[in-house]
């Protein structure tokens, strides 16, 4: 097996993430890339705190998924891999052919974006970003939840 | 205490307003809890809605799960600040003892509401 989902996710592990997707995808771990998180103890055992024990969860800054990525693609278990900005995994997948798809997952409200859908608020800023992602070739569809149906990029940017 | 503590009810979706008006109905207390929910909030949105809902004073925070935004949120929040705690697996009965017990400090009104929303979950024989 290998990642089966990398999400943009700005609550990053949440119950979306643990009950929503994995169980249905029956994961063995949980990729966690941010940078701040990755430096932050107390922060980590809070996102462990909401997923269950025999789920691995792991913490990486953006350099160290660069290099972990191809273990993590070959990895027996299933995963999901969740950042919480679009420049993560811009870079994530700049600098790797192994992403091919990214769900666009939860990116709330916040000051300079507008509403796209009832999950995603984007700047025009991170609109344009995700069509360049797109134009590399990954394809980027919303989908908050499995039982969702996937909006393709182009209709909410 | 000079101010009884204030509860705030933090969950998914309405769950939050759900409980306060249950309480409401079974208690008549009106003034004890303030809910909110983390509806369409990244983590900065749901912490301004936190620091209004708390208002500057004592307080316990009741988070409906163990872990997710709620969480997160609450204890950022609450990190280093004597004045509020928090609990999570919120039920109906926590609430109930809590809205009659709000002379405690907010860690003792915490370590509380756990026990006593952990005693109303049962197997009662059917």
């Amino acid at each position: 097996m290998s990642i089966a989902l990398y999400r943009l996710d700005d609550r990053l592990i949440h119950g979306q993430v643990v009950v929503g997707w994995g169980k249905p995808l029956n994961v063995g771990f949980i990729v966690l890339v941010d940078d701040a998180v990755r430096s932050s103890a107390w922060e980590q055992e809070l996102y462990r705190m909401g997923v269950p024990a025999e789920i691995e969860v792991v913490f990486a800054s953006t350099e160290e998924a660069l290099q972990r990525l191809p273990d993590w693609e070959c990895d027996p278990r299933v995963g999901i891999l969740v950042a919480g900005d679009i420049e993560t995994l811009a870079a994530l997948t700049a600098n790797s052919h192994r992403v091919s798809r990214v769900n666009v997952g939860g990116l709330h409200h916040r000051p300079g974006r507008s509403e796209r859908l009832r999950y995603v608020y984007l700047s025009d800023t991170e609109a344009a970003a995700l069509k360049k992602l797109a134009a590399r070739g990954v394809e980027v569809t919303a989908q908050d939840v499995p039982t969702a149906v996937p909006v393709p990029l182009e209709d909410f940017t | 205490m000079s101010e009884p503590l204030r509860g705030v009810i933090v969950s998914h979706a309405a769950v939050a307003q759900a409980l306060l008006a249950a309480v409401t109905v079974i208690t008549g207390v009106r003034d004890a809890l303030v809910p909110v929910s983390n509806d369409g909030c990244d983590t900065g949105a749901l912490a301004e809605r936190l620091t209004q809902a708390i208002d500057n004073k004592p307080a316990v925070l009741f988070v409906d799960l163990p872990g997710g935004s709620c969480l997160t949120s609450s204890v950022r929040l609450a990190r280093g600040q004597a004045n509020v705690a928090v609990v999570t697996g919120v039920n109906l009965a926590m609430l109930l003892d809590f809205v009659f017990h709000r002379d405690i400090p907010p860690a003792d009104a915490a370590r509380r509401a756990a026990e006593a929303g952990s005693r109303a979950i049962r197997t009662p024989v059917a």
